[in-house]
Formats: structure tokens, C-alpha cells, sequence
């Protein structure tokens, strides 16, 4: 019986790594073929991209985007999970993060008080406004798609409103960018200097403890059984004793959470401000990753992962020549085929459990006929 | 508990990895050394850096673009350029400069104000190269910091406005409510007030924030303008990039109304030809002659640094006179440009 469950579990864990897997080979191909029609070689190209990639800066530059975008890759499986579609990611970590850094701004204790005191602010703002998502749907039922990207466009505007000078913005030296006020250097978070391969964020650890802690909650408590249990089926769930709303009320509120944490890698290691030119949109590229990573901690690593050697990449292959729009391609190309992938992937797993079912009754229904008689 | 272990170990495992490699290996500049070719001796090697929009955005960096299109033709030489995207952060930005150096180039230029972090950080790593920035400033020995005076042209653009309205009420529309586009209204409205204070001023912005699609939709130029016109305005001002030719295009449609164009002269852009006649004038900033200068002065080995502020007085910001429709009152134009020149008038950066 042992024996049997897992070699079950080694399979689902092959069909698993097969759809990704997939995804990404049918993306090169379509990059590929995508180059050649604009007339040039793709051999180099990909050539160049492994060996740019590998080199040890480009290494740095790869974790340091890949820590901002697994978290971002977490908060929206949170929601995922729980069948919750967070769209809303974008606008929580970007108004959590201009929160964050007035009040970091703002402080002037230490920084081993300062820094969690950002963070938690960072991640109770990301809360709050995803709670309003949440509430809103389990009271009035309105779709959390709708809410969360009417809620984008809603701190876009006042994010704009409160950063302006005279209010919490202050304009730089040339007058011509408004920010917050900088974080006072002790603010900053750790940084891990690797001599000429540049400067690692520190915030990569608590990225990892994030990863943990996800794999822990929603993979072995009690809370994480709920959700799940939620996610699959809100009938199967409540018939069991648990209360659908409060579940995902909850999720919602835990993925904002997280959300509020996208932005702090930007702020406390490299910007140390808010500004018109803090990274936007990140929370749609969470979405991609939470898809291409299924879900799962390790998966959504390998994600980030891959989505920043592609940008570190293909920004280096717009210097060689190549159009830099190959970087939307191949994401883009990634995206669908994974969605298609797992489809593919999925029916075909779903037919062979079925054939082996079908066998193994087969062989039951052929061997111990004579026990059913005399039963 | 097993799976506990293996995942842990996993973690530390490609944690470790990561590092090691990271640590051992070597950079991408390492690579690079070979097969960079720094400069021959010959001609410039200008990188350059576009902000969002890229070459072919009929306005701001394709401004800088002929700039530098105008040294390659003169000093011949290699031109390299990349384009921001929007998703952009400081490091992808840092990269693009980093990569410009490594390859040789030299000057470097980063047009717009998102480049002046990056620069800061990339002019200290190779303090060989030269760097230059538009619409900003930048500390550094080896940078030069290229940055107008919109204000004040926008001062004249607010007195033509004055001079020119019958209704006694006028308009501006700024494509996104940051600090730069401010500097043109903060003009604009002085301008209108110091020549006739009874004179009301409609200000609108088409976006807010890090929403920047203001710069770019002349959907939303035209309602905005045709919503001005509605009002009983007759003179409108906009900055705001491409949706500045949705302005225009409202503007032409009502008799007797004047377009003030930016950044470019935009009478005289083929685009727009169906309206020019509805161009009063426009503010034109040369970035293209800060962009040039730039480069010529490297290429003569003597490369400008520190801020130069292209002003009114230099000619880097003016009012176009095409068409000729503000022939009329260029005596007044003329004798305000005197007085911002000689100090008499300052004109706010802010409104």
C-alpha cells in the first residue's frame, strides 16, 4: 500500500513538472521563431542570454528582482488557493509601500525598531485595503475582481493626491521629481556586498521566511486545510463546520498582507523613498508567476526566478540588436502555454488514472469472481 | 517530518548555490572585455538612453534624438540606443547604463528624470565616462546635468495667451500632475496674470501620479479641451505630450480659438498640418541643442559638467513664430523676454 501511494505521488510529481516544463520549451520555440521572422539568427541570441545571464552580476541583479517578485508570486496564490482572484495585488503594495515610507521618513528611532515598524505598517496597509475587497464581497457579494481593480485605480489616485509638495512629497534639486522624504540611513535594511557582482538585497531572506511560512500554514494547520477546503468546494466546506466567509474575509486580508511586503525590498534596500518612478504593475507579474509556479512555494521561486533572467537577459539582448520586445514575447508566449499545458497535462493525468482504475477493476472483476459468489 | 528535511535542505541548498556562484564567478563586464571595441579614434560613440516612448514619440525624446542624429551627421561615429519600459526599476535602468559603459560608449546620455538615480550611482563606478541627463541634476564630476527653463517660456506663451483672448478666459492642460509639467503651468498662469490679472485661468490635468497615461491619449486631449472651449475659453495651453494633439484638434474646431503647442514646433509637424492654423505658437524646448552640445563638447575633449540650465536667455526655451499669427504682438513678447532675461521678472517654478 505504501509502495503504491508512492509511486502515485512520483507521478503527479512528474505530471507536475512536466507542465511548466512544457510551457517554457514551447515559449523558446515560439521566441525563436518570432526572431527568425524579424531576420535574425536566434542562435546568438539565446547563446548571449545564457551566457549574460550566468555572469555573476547578472546573478545579483536576478535574486534582487526575483525577491520582489516572489513575493508578489505568494500573495497572489494566497488568494489562488482559496479560488480568490486578487487583482488587486498591484494597488495594495504600491500605496503600502508609499505608506510605509512616510512613516519611515517620518521616524526617528532606531532602526532596529524602525525597520519592523515599516514593515508592519507596509503589511497592515496591504491588509486593509485588500480587507475592503474582502468585505465587500462576503457582505455584499460583490466580485473581488471588480473591487480589487477598482481599488488599483482608487490608490493610483491617492497615492497622486498625497504625493505632491507641500504635502507628503518634496521636490528634488532640478524640480522636476517628487518624493517622499528619504529614509534616514539606519532605516535601511541589510544589504550583502559581493564586491563587483554588486550589492544583494537583504530583504531576500525574508522573502524565503515568507516562502516558509506559506509552505507551513497552508500545508500543515489547520487554518490551511479550511482554506484549501474552501478553494476546492465552499459547499464541502461549510457542510463541514467552517464558515466560507470568514475564510475569505481572511484570505483576502492574509494575501494583502503579503502584498504590503512586495514593495519593501525596493524601499529599505535599494530607493529608501516613494516616487513617481517606484516600480508599477508588479502585481500582474505575481499573478503570471503564481500561475507558471502552480501555486507552490518552490514553484513560485523557480518562477521569479526565470522572470528575472528573462528581463536581465533580453534587456541585454535589445544592446546586441534584437528588438526589445522579445521580452513581451516570450512572457507572454509563457503565460498562455502554461495555462494550456496544464490543461493538456491535467486531462491526460485524469485519463490515466482512469485507465488504471479501469485495469485494476478489470483485474479485480476477472480474478475473484468466485469470492463475489460466495460472498 | 522527512518532507520538512528535504525542503529545508533544498532551500539551504540552492541558497548556497546561488551564493557560491554569485561569489565565484565572473561578471558580465569580465566577458564583455574582449569584444568591446572602445572607441577608435574616430567619430563620437554616443549611447543613449530614451525614457518610456523611445525614439518616434514626435516630442521629448525624439528632441534629444536629433540632437544627437545632428553630432553623428557632423562628427560621424556609432549611436546606440535603448528604451525604458515601463516596468522598469532603478536596476533595470542601472543596467542599461552599466551596459553602455561596459560597451565603450562614451557619452552617455539619459534623457528624462527617471535616469537620475541610476546616473548617480553608474557616473561613480566609471568615472571615465561622461555622462549627461536631461531634466534633472546629478552630482558628479563627470556628469552634466542638461536642464531648461520651461517656466519662463511658458511665461511668454501666457502672455501671447493674454494678448490673443477675446473672452477673457484661457486654458491649460498638463498631461500628468508631476512637478516638471507644474513648472509649465506655474509659467503659463504668471504669465497671464502679470499681463491682465482680470483674465480667468482654466487649469485641468488629464491624469494623476504614476498614471502616466495622460502623456498619451488624445482622446482624452480633446475632451478636455473641447470641455474648456464649453466654458467660454479661446486661448488653451497644453503639455501633455501626444494628447496635445487631441487639444489641438478641438481647438481647430471652433472658430476663432487658438492651440498653444509644446515642446516642439508644432506647426510645422506634418501630423498636425490640418490644424496648424489654429496654432498660435509653441513653446519649444531644445532639447535637442542641450543634447548636442553635450556631445560636441566631448568630442572636443572638453566635456561639459555640472548644470547647464538651457534658459531663456540662451535660446533653450522660446516661443515659434510660424504662421505668423503672433507678428502682431512680438513687441510685447519682446519686451517681457527682456525683462525675465534681465532678472526684472521671476517666474515661479511651482504654481
Amino acid at each position: 500500500m505504501n509502495k503504491l501511494t508512492s509511486r502515485i505521488d512520483k507521478e503527479r510529481l512528474l505530471l507536475g513538472i512536466a507542465a511548466p516544463v512544457l510551457a517554457v520549451v514551447a515559449a523558446l520555440v515560439v521566441t525563436a521563431l518570432v526572431i527568425l521572422a524579424t531576420g535574425k539568427n536566434p542562435g546568438p541570441a539565446f547563446n548571449d542570454m545564457v551566457t549574460y545571464g550566468f555572469a555573476s552580476d547578472s546573478q545579483v541583479f536576478i535574486l534582487n528582482k526575483a525577491t520582489t517578485y516572489y513575493l508578489a508570486g505568494v500573495a497572489v496564490a494566497i488568494g489562488f488557493r482559496m479560488n480568490l482572484f486578487n487583482i488587486g495585488v498591484d494597488g495594495q503594495y504600491r500605496l503600502a509601500a508609499f505608506v510605509a515610507a512616510v512613516l519611515g521618513g517620518a521616524l526617528t528611532v532606531p532602526g532596529w525598531l524602525a525597520i519592523p515598524l515599516i514593515i508592519v505598517c507596509a503589511m497592515a496597509t496591504g491588509a486593509l485595503w485588500a480587507a475592503i475587497a474582502g468585505i465587500l464581497k462576503v457582505t455584499r457579494g460583490v466580485s473581488e475582481v471588480i473591487a480589487t481593480i477598482m481599488l488599483n485605480s482608487i490608490a493610483t489616485a491617492i497615492i497622486g493626491y498625497l504625493l505632491q509638495p507641500g504635502k507628503l512629497g518634496q521636490l528634488d534639486e532640478a524640480g522636476t521629481l517628487v518624493s517622499t522624504k528619504p529614509l534616514p540611513s539606519s532605516s535601511h535594511f541589510f544589504n550583502i556586498d559581493t564586491g563587483p557582482a554588486g550589492v544583494l538585497d537583504g530583504f531576500v531572506v525574508v522573502a524565503v521566511v515568507v516562502g516558509i511560512a506559506y509552505w507551513f500554514v497552508l500545508g500543515r494547520t489547520r487554518f490551511g486545510f479550511d482554506l484549501r477546503t474552501v478553494g476546492q468546494s465552499e459547499s464541502a466546506a461549510s457542510a463541514s463546520g467552517v464558515s466560507v466567509k470568514k475564510m475569505i474575509a481572511t484570505s483576502m486580508i492574509i494575501s494583502g498582507a503579503v502584498a504590503g511586503l512586495i514593495g519593501m525590498p525596493t524601499l529599505l534596500n535599494e530607493s529608501y523613498q516613494y516616487d513617481n518612478s517606484f516600480p508599477a504593475g508588479i502585481g500582474f507579474t505575481g499573478i503570471a508567476i503564481a500561475l507558471l509556479g502552480r501555486n507552490n512555494p518552490i514553484g513560485i521561486a523557480l518562477g521569479a526566478l526565470l522572470w528575472g533572467f528573462l528581463e536581465r537577459t533580453t534587456n541585454h539582448l535589445e544592446f546586441q540588436g534584437y528588438d526589445k520586445e522579445i521580452l513581451g514575447v516570450i512572457q507572454g508566449v509563457i503565460v498562455l502555454c502554461v495555462v494550456i499545458a496544464y490543461e493538456v497535462v491535467r486531462r491526460y493525468g485524469l485519463k490515466r488514472q482512469q485507465q488504471k482504475v479501469g485495469a485494476e477493476l478489470a483485474a479485480q472483476a476477472a480474478a475473484p469472481t468466485k469470492k463475489q459468489e460466495v460472498a | 517530518m522527512r518532507r520538512v528535511a528535504k525542503l529545508s535542505a533544498a532551500c539551504i541548498a540552492s541558497a548556497a548555490l546561488a551564493l557560491t556562484a554569485t561569489a565565484c564567478g565572473s561578471t558580465s563586464s569580465d566577458n564583455n572585455n574582449g569584444s568591446s571595441t572602445s572607441g577608435d579614434g574616430k567619430g563620437v560613440k554616443v549611447g543613449l538612453a530614451f525614457d518610456v516612448g523611445g525614439r518616434g514619440d514626435r516630442s521629448f525624446n525624439d528632441s534629444a534624438a536629433r540632437g544627437v542624429d545632428k553630432a553623428k551627421k557632423e562628427f560621424g561615429g556609432d549611436v546606440k540606443e535603448l528604451t525604458a519600459k515601463t516596468s522598469d526599476t532603478e536596476a533595470d535602468r542601472e543596467q542599461r547604463l552599466s551596459d553602455l559603459a561596459d560597451a565603450g560608449y562614451n557619452p552617455i546620455v539619459g534623457v528624462g528624470y527617471a535616469y537620475a538615480a541610476s546616473m548617480a550611482k553608474v557616473a561613480a563606478k566609471y568615472p571615465k565616462t561622461t555622462f549627461g541627463i536631461v531634466d534633472s541634476v546629478v552630482n558628479g564630476k563627470n556628469v552634466d546635468s542638461i536642464n531648461f527653463t520651461e517656466e519662463q517660456g511658458s511665461y511668454l506663451a501666457g502672455v501671447s495667451a493674454a494678448l490673443k483672448t477675446k473672452t477673457k478666459h484661457v486654458g491649460f492642460i498638463g498631461g500628468v500632475d508631476v512637478p516638471l509639467i507644474k513648472k509649465f503651468e506655474a509659467g503659463y498662469v504668471q504669465g497671464v496674470k502679470d499681463t491682465n490679472p482680470k483674465i480667468k485661468v482654466d487649469t485641468q490635468y488629464l491624469s494623476h501620479g504614476s498614471d502616466t497615461s495622460g502623456f498619451a491619449s488624445p482622446d482624452k486631449g480633446k475632451e478636455a479641451a473641447q470641455g474648456m472651449l464649453d466654458n467660454g475659453a479661446d486661448v488653451i495651453y497644453t503639455a501633455a505630450g501626444s494628447s496635445g494633439n487631441g487639444a489641438i484638434e478641438a481647438v481647430a474646431g471652433k472658430k476663432g480659438a487658438w492651440a498653444i503647442g509644446v515642446d516642439s514646433d508644432q506647426y510645422n509637424i506634418p501630423g498636425l498640418s490640418k490644424y496648424k492654423n489654429a496654432i498660435l505658437t509653441s513653446m519649444v524646448k531644445n532639447v535637442d541643442v542641450g543634447v548636442y552640445d553635450f556631445v560636441k563638447s566631448v568630442h572636443d575633449g572638453k566635456p561639459l559638467t555640472g548644470t547647464n540650465t538651457y534658459s531663456l536667455a540662451k535660446d533653450g526655451v522660446s516661443l515659434s513664430t510660424s504662421g505668423g499669427f503672433i507678428d502682431d504682438i512680438q513687441a510685447k513678447l519682446d519686451a517681457a523676454k527682456k525683462k525675465i532675461v534681465d532678472g526684472s521678472i521671476k517666474v515661479k517654478t511651482t504654481p
